[in-house]
């Protein structure tokens, strides 16, 4: 039988992290793909980006054509990145083709001309690097310079056109006003509408929130929609899919202990091994004890955990944990334990995500817990919180190891936090903390909400904390009223009414 | 120093660079006198001289002395431009 031809078009991996998922494969190949975005919005970076992951991960060369700032900027600022483009030119792996503006050179047109000798120069330097990826940055600066915006409109298609005989992928970048309005200035996509990608920078709630959304690849597929990204010094661009797993996560019946033996047994023997746990409660009702506690017994049964504190120091962790009877510096010795403390305000949501990604790829551990994920709700917008919720609890499930999280709610008696209405759906169990007040007391209550895949004990117990840890005795009796935060004595005589009130005898 | 140096960048040999080269031939001839140098470069043979001089469109005449180098771009058909643009009056005034 004869091969089938297709004629398909081809991507070419682009290496920069996440882009390739949500462009199913990278950038159409062969193709010029126009990049759109406001001032600020990291349209150089993903630019360069393109160039420098071509040199490192498949030693294509690159070719850089910029029409605003000088190469010796473009040098400067990219080495923050930790791109030695100096060293890639002098091995002949990176070019500039250097079309900024300097002064001098105004253009006075004594006639008419074209841009022969900016193609003559990029030829040249495709064919000096063996380049198989080619930049020109940006589109916009070449018409502030040149008044006759039809010429320059027509000539840059002309060089769009060369671009593709030249069998080079091509980023070009275009400034566009609005973040939410025209693809960009001057009617640029008008020649390259085959493929257009927009980077945001919106200001959400005083937050800045960086998107990257592919608007269409003429003849191939993308993920559609606007995908989160995080610019790292000494990496570069990082694009953050949703749910990179897509629900594909196995799941096991293999139970693991939360550390504390009457948990297990109210959760039908423990929980289960790769699912997400949340623990929803008031500040002071006991969530990183029950978090340090999920720690400890993993320790116990020779897995290792990474704990990431959001709310308190390493110091009082570890005082704290060793009040409860648990050496947390032990378990840091032995290996089995890791310690992540960072002040949630310190850095954006997502950079958080993808710090605790690396981390978690790094120590690979069995357990994860993160208490608690309402210090990390504070600096962030809620679409952005629920994006990175989504996104880290589809990273631990594909990693397949347990995940514990606490949310702390306003309330002291009672009611929902932010966090758990957003997250509740996510989770696999849900586990309640609360303060109850029986007869001008305060006692602690604890409920399994929810376990996903088995069955679990529906009371309301009661537990109290001492130097041994969390202890669950019996179920509240005679309140009633406690989840919804107005617990009810009833008088033991009424309870005693009730219940023969349906009794035989 | 009133021979001014006038070096015409061009991109192949184009009906527009043909056009351009006979303009500055006549601008040599009527205006000047005969009293300048013309260095006709081509892009396509010599393009890491058009990288280096930064040229972006062609054609572009530039006369490098004295400083500061001046440069218009177009096929120079437009010659009062030329000659206003590029200072060169003041290259045979002080013969008369």
């Amino acid at each position: 039988m004869e091969t089938k031809k297709t004629n398909q078009i081809e991507k070419l991996e682009t290496g920069i992290a996440g882009f390739d998922f949500i462009s199913n494969g990278g950038l159409p190949k062969s193709r010029v793909t126009l990049i759109s975005g406001s001032a600020g919005s990291a349209k150089t970076i993903f630019a360069a980006q393109f160039l420098v992951e071509g040199i490192r991960q498949a030693g294509e060369g690159g070719v850089f054509i910029t029409l605003e700032e000088s190469p010796e900027d473009i040098r400067k600022n990219m080495a923050g990145f930790g791109w030695d483009i100096e060293g890639w030119e002098r091995d002949d792996k990176w070019a500039f083709v250097d079309a900024s503006f300097q002064p001098g050179e105004e253009m006075t047109v004594t006639g008419s001309y074209d841009f022969g000798a900016l193609l003559a120069r990029i030829e040249h330097a495709v064919l000096k690097v063996d380049a198989k990826r080619v930049v020109i940055d940006s589109m916009g600066a070449i018409f502030t310079r040149i008044a006759d915006a039809i010429t320059v409109r027509h000539e840059l298609f002309r060089i769009t056109q060369a671009l593709k005989r030249m069998d080079v992928t091509a980023v070009l970048t275009a400034e566009c006003a609005e973040d939410y309005g025209e693809i960009s200035r001057y009617g640029v996509e008008e020649f390259v509408a085959d493929n257009v990608m927009i980077l945001r920078n919106v200001l959400e709630e005083e937050k800045r929130r960086r998107t990257i959304e592919i608007l269409k690849f003429r003849g191939t597929s993308h993920q559609k929609g606007e995908f989160p990204f995080t610019v790292l010094s000494g990496e570069g661009i990082i694009v953050i899919p949703l749910a990179e797993a897509q629900l594909e996560q196995k799941s096991s019946n293999i139970r693991i202990t939360s550390g504390n033996q009457e948990l297990d047994e109210l959760c039908g023997g423990g929980f289960f091994r790769d699912s997400i746990i949340l623990v929803s409660g008031a500040t002071g009702t006991g969530k990183t004890l029950m978090t340090a506690e999920f720690i400890t017994g993993g320790v116990k049964h020779h897995e290792s955990c990474l704990l990431f504190a959001f709310e308190e120091s390493r110091e009082q962790l570890v005082r704290n944990a060793r009040g409860w009877g648990m050496n947390f510096e032990q378990m840091e010795q032995d290996g089995k334990l890791k310690v992540v403390c960072v002040y949630p305000e310190t850095i954006g949501l997502e950079d958080h995500l993808v710090r605790m990604k690396r981390e978690i790829k790094e120590f690979k551990p069995n357990r994860v817990a993160v208490d608690s994920l309402s210090a990390l709700e504070r600096g962030s917008t809620i679409k952005g919180f629920r994006e990175f919720v989504i996104s880290l609890t589809s990273f631990i499930k594909h990693e397949e190891i347990a995940g514990l999280f606490t949310a702390t709610t306003a309330s002291l008696m009672g009611g929902t936090s932010i966090t758990e209405t957003h997250i509740s759906t996510i989770t696999d169990s849900i586990i309640l903390l609360r303060y109850v007040e029986v007869l001008g007391e305060m006692k602690r209550g604890l409920t399994v909400l929810k376990m996903r895949g088995s069955m679990h004990n529906k009371d309301i117990r009661e537990f109290n904390i001492d130097h041994g840890g969390m202890h669950i005795g019996h179920p509240f009796r005679n309140v009633s009223g406690i989840l919804a935060g107005n617990p009810q004595h009833l008088a033991p005589g009424e309870l005693d009414r009730l219940r023969d009130l349906f009794s035989e005898s | 120093m009133n021979k001014p140096l006038l070096q015409l960048y061009i991109t192949g040999l184009t009906p527009r660079s043909e056009r351009a080269i006979a303009n500055l031939k006549q601008i040599c001839e009527e205006e000047l006198r005969g009293r300048c140098e013309m260095v006709i470069i081509d892009v396509l043979e010599r393009p890491q001289l058009a990288e280096d001089e930064r040229i972006l469109v062609t054609p572009t005449l530039i006369r490098p002395l004295p400083l500061p180098p001046r440069r218009v771009i177009g096929d120079l058909s437009d010659r009062r431009k030329v000659l206003l643009e590029l200072d060169l009056l003041s290259f045979i005034k002080p013969e008369n």
